[in-house]
């Protein structure tokens, strides 16, 4: 009896000292209100506090819509947690602030990961992404076969003229409330993700990327130029509409009611069960490559934490491919490797939505990569949704690039 | 001639009637549209959203919306911890702001008149221009509770109440409706011996139902939608008040059936406060002029 006592005695100590000795990480995430999202990351967590006995992971989970602002808020405060997860364009910013620290992991581990996942800031990883997402051309295969239209591929994709006639053929037709739907119903980061790819198409950008100290040139010279008035064409000739029902945008495609709609792939799904002969397009060459956006959501250490090799630590446990996959499955995003992408049956070979794995390899660009890009996405933001709205394309691009520069200079040049 | 006099006094009030209808039905519409629209699957609520079946409970109803938003946000802690700091806020701002309104207009105290005007002034900063100096000194206060004395307010309730318990318009209602009190009753009360307790406590406060019912209203509105303070210094899920927890409902394809089934949940409160006070409302800025 009496070594029982002591055995069970011991055992309770060693279990006691067991949990006393994992070090509580927390962790903020934007996922509160998404089910399906807080119970994979849950799922990460759980095994990754069963995987070792140093660290324990703890999460708090915030709106979307809120979460930059909460960040930011705890940053004021003194009181961010060791691991955040952060929207990939605005890494820079929150580097740049003094809210995250370079991520220590094995980069061999993230060596095959697609290049919008990896946040690169100031020539250090500070950030990664289980998953990116694409956007490509949505239409029907009928819709091709009717107007008389060559499939495009990401080797050989639609030129400017090729996408013109596309949308001429598709008016012409007459059997569609607007050939093309651009998603102006949303707005927000929507505007820079999917339509600042058109201007890089053209050549232009939204700021000059080799020195990240000006817009002037890249926003406001001659292919930026040529993007504004190509991009007021398309209202002003009816191929799309400047302001569109939200409704519209959620299901107009599935209705019946766009030849071509511009889209994720998180809408991709959606798309194919309305119409099994969905076909998901690459973006159109305007003249400089076909483009489309890159970088979502990605995990980062905080600058503020004292345990960043436990923050690292649990970053690179969550990179596994089996989680890089039920992520994909869960909500619809492309994995971050091949690997894990044939583990999906949406994203492997010959999968139903496998194109976008290589248009995100092939024309992804990621926005740009400077602390100056948040105030730059709303200006650009701005200055398209005026010239959609039949401004003067020259003027409203001058006036755009001279608030950027004004914003790059107010911040010392954000330190580039 | 009494005849014609009898149908016009019908006539205006036939009108009168006929406004009070209009601005009401005004008024009430958006509330139907809410409660409907929770009832309906989203395809149905946006078809719906154009016409008049948006108010009327036709079609494919059900309280399906209502389980999805419970499923979506821990609702019922949002709304507790809402209706507790709303409710502790105005009982506690009801008395400090009125015994503040006291000592300003009975008590005769050196440099009252300066103080007045100087909390007077802080109505017209806004919110947003003193929040990130409060977050960076809340962050930083002490408080003592169950753990002894800890530093920081953050994710608590007290961070959500203790701020907001004094504030200027509080303080002026309090101060205009107490100028209109008759003064004699103040002074037979300290010639009988009345201290100023005591004056505040038995005379004051009983004559001041309409006044409080109107700060009560103002200050429960004004707590109950809260929501870039709490956001910032709550980020704890449990300590998060409604407001707060709308934000959960927009995702990238907002659920709108969700969106309005919470909307009609969360208003319950308020609608609820406001009708058991209005009485008291009305009283009050018929007596004051204040307008809410």
């Amino acid at each position: 009896m009496k070594v029982f006592k002591l055995a069970a005695s011991a055992a309770i100590l060693c279990w006691a000292s067991a949990a006393q000795a994992q070090t509580t990480l927390s962790m903020w995430y934007h996922g509160a209100g998404n089910e399906v999202e807080l119970k994979l990351i849950n799922e990460v967590i759980t095994d990754f506090n069963a995987s070792q006995s140093d660290w324990k992971v703890e999460l708090q989970s915030f709106p979307q819509a809120a979460y930059n602002d909460s960040v930011v808020a705890g940053a004021l405060a003194g009181n961010l947690p060791d691991i955040l997860d952060v929207d990939g364009p605005n890494m820079p910013n929150w580097a740049w602030a003094g809210y995250m620290q370079p991520l220590v992991i094995d980069e061999s581990k993230i060596a095959n990961f697609l290049p919008g996942t990896k946040g690169v800031w100031d020539g250090k990883l500070y950030s990664i992404g289980l998953w990116d997402a694409a956007v490509a051309l949505v239409t029907r295969q009928s819709t091709l076969d009717e107007l008389g239209l060559r499939k495009p591929t990401v080797d050989a994709p639609w030129t400017k003229d090729e996408f013109m006639a596309a949308l001429d053929a598709a008016k012409a037709a007459g059997k569609w409330e607007y050939p093309l739907d651009l998603g102006m119903a949303w707005t927000g980061e929507w505007y820079p993700y999917a339509f600042s790819p058109f201007l890089q198409s053209f050549g232009g950008d939204i700021v000059d990327r080799s020195t990240y100290k000006t817009a002037e040139g890249a926003l406001n010279g001659d292919a930026a130029l040529a993007f504004g008035e190509w991009w007021q064409g398309l209202f002003k000739n009816g191929y799309a509409q400047a302001t569109q029902d939200p409704a519209d945008r959620d299901g107009g495609f599935a209705a019946g009611k766009y030849a071509f709609s511009w889209n994720g792939n998180w809408a991709a799904l959606g798309a194919l069960a309305a119409f099994p002969d969905t076909v998901f397009l690459p973006a159109p060459d305007l003249g400089a490559g076909p483009k489309i956006g890159a970088a979502s959501w990605q995990f980062g250490v905080s600058a503020t934490s004292k345990n960043p090799q436990g923050a690292a630590a649990f970053i690179e446990f969550a990179l596994q491919d089996k989680y890089l996959a039920a992520f994909s499955n869960g909500i619809g995003l492309i994995p971050a490797t091949p690997s894990a992408s044939e583990m999906v049956d949406n994203y492997k070979a010959g999968g139903p939505l496998s194109v976008f794995v290589e248009y995100s390899a092939k024309t992804a660009l990621v926005r740009p990569v400077t602390p100056g890009y948040v105030v730059q996405a709303k200006v650009f933001e701005k200055a398209l949704a005026d010239i959609a709205n039949g401004t003067d394309v020259a003027a409203t691009l001058d006036a755009a690039a001279d608030e950027i520069n004004a914003d790059i200079e107010k911040n010392g040049g954000y330190g580039h | 001639m009494a005849l014609i006099s009898a149908d016009n006094r019908g006539l205006r009030l036939a009108t009168r009637y006929a406004v009070l209808g209009l601005i009401a039905v005004i008024f009430v519409f958006p509330l139907v549209f809410m409660v409907m629209s929770s009832l309906k699957p989203d395809q149905q609520l946006l078809q719906d959203s154009g016409n008049l079946r948006a108010f009327l409970p036709v079609g494919d109803i059900s309280l399906n919306n209502y389980t999805a938003a419970f499923q979506r946000a821990p609702v019922a802690t949002f709304v507790f911890n809402s209706v507790l700091v709303t409710g502790v806020t105005v009982l506690l701002s009801l008395l400090i702001c009125s015994a503040a309104g006291f000592a300003f207009v009975f008590v005769n105290w050196k440099g009252r008149g300066v103080l007045l005007s100087i909390l007077l002034a802080t109505l017209i900063l806004p919110f947003e221009t003193i929040a990130i100096p409060m977050l960076l000194m809340v962050a930083h206060l002490p408080w003592i509770g169950t753990e002894g004395i800890t530093w920081g307010w953050l994710n608590s309730y007290h961070v959500q109440i203790i701020p907001f318990i004094a504030d200027g318009l509080t303080v002026f209602l309090f101060v205009q409706y107490f100028k209109d009190l008759p003064g004699e009753l103040i002074e037979a009360a300290r010639v009988e011996g009345a201290s100023w307790g005591q004056i505040y406590r038995r005379i004051v406060m009983p004559l001041s139902g309409p006044i409080l019912a109107t700060a009560a209203i103002l200050k429960f509105l004004v707590m109950y939608n809260q929501y870039l303070w709490p956001l910032m210094v709550t980020q704890e899920e449990g300590y998060r008040p409604v407001m707060v927890g709308l934000q959960y409902f927009f995702q990238l394809n907002v659920a709108w059936g969700e969106v309005m089934a919470y909307l009609s949940l969360i208003t319950v409160p308020v609608l609820a406060f406001y009708l058991y006070l209005q009485k008291a409302f009305i009283a009050s800025i018929a007596s004051t002029g204040v307008k809410g």
